[in-house]
């Protein structure tokens, strides 16, 4: 039992039953499928970044870089090399976690807003390359001249691009494996290790921990998931364009996390929903949709710090 | 080649002291209260508007006095009502609420002026070029190279020598302490984000006589503060002031001889300094 009044496990089917009947319900409600598929792909951004910012208390307000770059392998890789939408993902993933891990060393000391200040800056070179090299990215306009691949599974071969319920399952089945990995490492001792740093670092530190190796670690984890999310992401527009990789980017995710409850596993899923269908709503009612997005930070910063998972707990416990 | 060069050093110099001018101001709020200010691309657009709004009213002149004591003015509103109550808790939430303010100004400012480039008359006085052979020293850079000088040695000044400027260096170093003596933090606290918002408000002022008023102009610009600050390290004014220096510069020779590089060097440069010296190239050890 936490402190939720409700069995763990309970929660958990919950969540497992809403995602896999989404396709039947959420068109009944109002939504449309699309809508469904991307918040399983921004939740699987905002729990991945939710590994590093929860989890191991380090503000990364970087990861759209990675995102990014996992958006532009999956496209690339389906427009120049191999008409493969495996393959594009592999790629995608591999390009935004080879990436973060080379970048780690340079950061994995700093601490607090300066680490903050330096992946959010790190990531604007990926977001000017993506920008200028125009012969290969497309530049401003995105990549374009792509679409995802039928997945060919060996014995059959299922047309992911016109049939979106099998799309979904696609991603929800890359969701549920990239989750899971997640749950199950941070179940693990390395895991709480992470939240032993997370808690006291420089007790962590002298109880022996190597914690900057640690952070290492949890930063290339975090960055790898969401770059998987990235490679969805693209595959989900048949597009990819530069604001994918651009700061503002890497903001949405962390709201996502705060909104949901950084110290929730789920949160971030919640968070990216509530975020996904407000600024899919305010886009279609007015222009200045971006000042309400705005006005939402401010507000969800000031009366809801500790998300909305985190509230209901406090209401239940007290 | 050497006058291209040179046009493209001085060009870069000139973007480099924005950039200073920029990062002092959030070099000045990070310091003291630890929020790294999001907004500031923002209040500099502002600053900018206001100097438009003002013009026909006041003259060019007026509006480079009135708009940045303008801005910061709106900037201390902002701070009392929404970052003050932020102080002490993790920097992740005052991060988010300055993002927030970032995009609501934004998107503020084009609803306001609109979307579209506006042109930004100064005086004539300061377009026409000094010299046939470096037709790029026109009036109005070296201009902004002189007020840009002067706001720094004026900062340097309010900071060495007056009640105020004194009292900002001791709380970045201790603020608790600062505060047992009598001072009154939550002033000091206020008058500092004046003093960052008012450079942004100037390089506002300055930078849309340059490029034009465009609602973006902000955010396109707070990215290389940030690059200036890290370069210079953390904590260090003069720092900042170096560091927004050496990107401009690196920049504008990147430019002569690989133009599309122009903005991804001053990233690799920051990555160099990260490499060989953490805390950047003024920082103190172990700070942060």
């Amino acid at each position: 039992m936490d402190a939720l009044g409700i069995n763990k496990n309970t929660a958990n089917l919950a969540v497992w039953l809403l995602l896999l009947t989404m396709p039947f319900w959420l068109p009944a409600i109002g939504g449309y499928i699309e809508l469904g598929e991307r918040v399983v792909v921004l939740g699987l951004a905002a729990m991945s970044l939710n590994f590093l910012l929860g989890y191991t208390g380090v503000l990364s307000f970087g990861h759209a870089a990675y995102f990014g770059l996992g958006a532009y392998g999956a496209g690339m890789t389906i427009r120049y090399l191999v008409p493969s939408t495996g393959l594009g993902i592999v790629v995608g993933t591999l390009a935004g976690t080879i990436a973060a891990a080379l970048i780690g060393p340079l950061i994995v000391r700093l601490r607090g807003v300066y680490f903050a200040m330096v992946t959010i800056a790190f990531g604007q070179v990926f977001y000017f390359i993506a920008f200028r090299w125009n012969s290969v990215t497309g530049g401003d306009d995105g990549l374009t001249g792509w679409t995802r691949m039928p997945l060919n599974l060996g014995f059959t071969t299922i047309d992911i691009l016109h049939n979106s319920r099998a799309f979904y399952y696609l991603i929800l089945v890359i969701f549920a494996i990239s989750v899971g990995v997640m749950a199950w490492l941070l179940r693990s001792p390395f895991g709480r290790t992470l939240i032993a740093i997370r808690e006291n670092e420089r007790r962590a530190r002298f109880l022996g921990v190597p914690v900057d190796q640690h952070i290492w670690m949890s930063w290339v984890i975090s960055c790898c998931f969401v770059s998987v999310a990235g490679a969805l992401h693209a595959l989900l527009n048949n597009f990819v364009d530069p604001r994918a990789l651009y700061w503002t980017q890497s903001g949405d995710f962390v709201i996502m996390a705060v909104l949901g409850g950084m110290r929730s596993f789920w949160g971030p899923l919640i968070g990216a929903a509530i975020f996904v269908v407000l600024q899919d709503y305010l886009s279609s009612q007015t222009e200045n949709w971006m000042s309400f997005v705005g006005l939402f930070f401010v507000l969800v910063v000031l009366f809801f710090p500790r998300g909305i998972l985190g509230a209901i707990r406090r209401r239940v416990a007290s | 080649m050497t006058q291209l060069i040179l046009f493209n050093v001085f060009n870069g110099l000139i973007v480099g002291a924005f950039y200073a001018l920029m990062a002092l101001g959030l070099s000045l709020i990070l310091n003291l209260s630890g929020v790294i200010n999001f907004a500031h691309g923002g209040f500099l657009a502002l600053g900018g508007y206001i100097a438009f709004t003002l013009m026909p009213f006041i003259g060019f002149w007026g509006a480079l006095i009135v708009a940045p004591i303008a801005t910061a003015m709106l900037g201390i509103v902002v701070e009392r009502v929404l970052i003050r109550r932020l102080y002490g808790r993790d920097p992740l939430y005052s991060l988010l609420l300055t993002f927030g303010l970032a995009f609501m100004f934004e998107d503020g400012t084009r609803f306001i002026w609109g979307a579209q480039s506006l042109p930004f008359q100064v005086p004539s006085v300061l377009v026409t070029p000094l010299s046939s052979d470096y037709f790029f020293l026109t009036g109005y850079r070296l201009f902004m190279v002189f007020i840009v000088a002067v706001a720094v040695i004026g900062l340097f000044l309010i900071l060495t020598y007056t009640k105020l400027g004194i009292r900002i260096r001791a709380g970045t170093l201790d603020l608790e302490t600062v505060s047992v003596l009598g001072v009154n933090v939550r002033m000091l606290r206020s008058m500092n984000f004046g003093l960052g918002v008012y450079l942004a408000g100037l390089a506002g002022v300055l930078a849309v006589g340059q490029l034009g008023l465009q609602p973006t102009i902000g955010s396109s610009l707070i990215m290389p503060s940030f690059v200036a600050i890290i370069v210079g390290g953390l904590g260090s004014l003069p720092g900042t002031l170096l560091g927004g220096l050496l990107i401009g510069v690196a920049s504008g020779v990147t430019t002569v001889f690989f133009p599309s590089a122009t903005e991804a060097v001053i990233y690799v440069m920051m990555a160099a300094v990260l490499l060989v010296r953490p805390r950047g190239l003024l920082g103190e050890e172990g700070r942060f």
